[in-house]
């Protein structure tokens, strides 16, 4: 018998801290299997984001730089430019990159940045207990809006995905999901896609992967799942912004 | 014929394989791990296909899929 599935080389073995149902564990296990797929682990830097998954470090078994609060795009940069034979990729999540980071990421990919962004957006602060994000959706209760969002006064959620395909420098941006195995596998793809437009030395590129947070939602991670579907693809459609062949 | 194999320590029990089983053969174990959550479990192991679907959606990479 043959193994079909198991840990990719660009994992390491320490177990993840994760809550129970969490999508950063499928997120790590697809950029770390295009990783090993494209061989191209030995020079990859990595930098992790202020979250949940700040201790990214310890799971990917590649160089990972700690970046300050929303700050990794300019990190990355600096990387990119000084080593430009590395594959650099950030990785953060929706407080990081659409709230505190918002001016890095945009003027990251506005100037066309050869680096991959691995953005996770699950519409709530996880690690810092469950306050309002950019991303939450109208109407959803978090610990700061516990009558649910109020556009009146909160403001609508943000579209990154949307917001960056506008932008020139932008070469690929993306927006997919972990809720089923169809889901999985296209998101395998699109970050596939986003690495070999760094390697092309394209530009910029970007995938949103719409995740739960079943802790902060106060749902099961299988209800999670199934409000992530019915809540949040609606709102966040799936699909490519912006590819290759547009800009060319 | 194809086999998976469940790390029940890495297994955080999020149930999302259950879901994710097209055969309907793995369940919660009964028993707790070290962490104190209940396991996946595989029943009727004759009956699995080797999809892997278990595997993929698992966020802890606990499941190894031979075939």
């Amino acid at each position: 018998m043959k193994k079909v599935f198991g840990r990719p080389e660009s994992l390491t073995d320490v177990p993840f801290t994760y809550c129970p149902g969490c999508h950063h564990g499928t997120a790590h296990r697809l950029v770390a299997e295009v990783l090993d797929e494209f061989g191209i682990r030995e020079k990859t830097i990595g930098i992790c984001p202020v979250g949940c998954s700040v201790f990214a470090y310890l799971f990917f078994n590649c160089d990972v730089i700690c970046a300050a609060h929303g700050r990794a795009p300019a990190i990355a940069t600096g990387i990119k430019r000084s080593k430009p034979d590395s594959i650099v990729f950030t990785y953060q999540g929706d407080g990081d990159l659409a709230s505190i980071g918002t001016a890095e990421i945009v003027h990251a990919a506005n100037r066309g940045e050869n680096i991959t962004v691995i953005f996770i957006n699950n519409a709530i602060y996880g690690m810092t207990g469950g306050q309002m994000a950019p991303t939450t959706l109208v109407g959803q209760v978090t610990q700061t809006s516990p009558y649910g969002r109020d556009p009146k006064t909160m403001g609508y959620p943000i579209k990154m995905s949307e917001m960056l395909s506008t932008i020139k420098g932008a070469t690929y941006i993306s927006r997919v999901a972990l809720t089923k195995p169809a889901y999985i596998v296209k998101a395998k793809k699109a970050i596939k896609k986003a690495f070999q437009v760094q390697l092309d030395g394209k530009g910029f590129s970007m995938v949103e992967i719409l995740s739960t947070c079943p802790t902060n939602w106060g749902l099961s991670p299988v209800e999670a799942s199934k409000w992530l579907e019915e809540n949040m693809i609606p709102y966040y459609p799936l699909g490519e912004f912006r590819t290759p062949e547009e800009v060319a | 014929m194809a086999k998976i194999i469940i790390d029940e320590e890495r297994c955080k029990g999020c149930e999302l394989c259950i879901t994710a089983c097209p055969k309907h053969i793995l369940v919660m174990s009964e028993q707790f791990n070290k962490k104190g959550y209940h396991p996946a479990k595989q029943i009727k192991p004759e009956e699995c296909t080797g999809c892997a679907f278990c595997a993929m959606i698992c966020p802890d990479i606990s499941i190894e899929v031979f075939k």
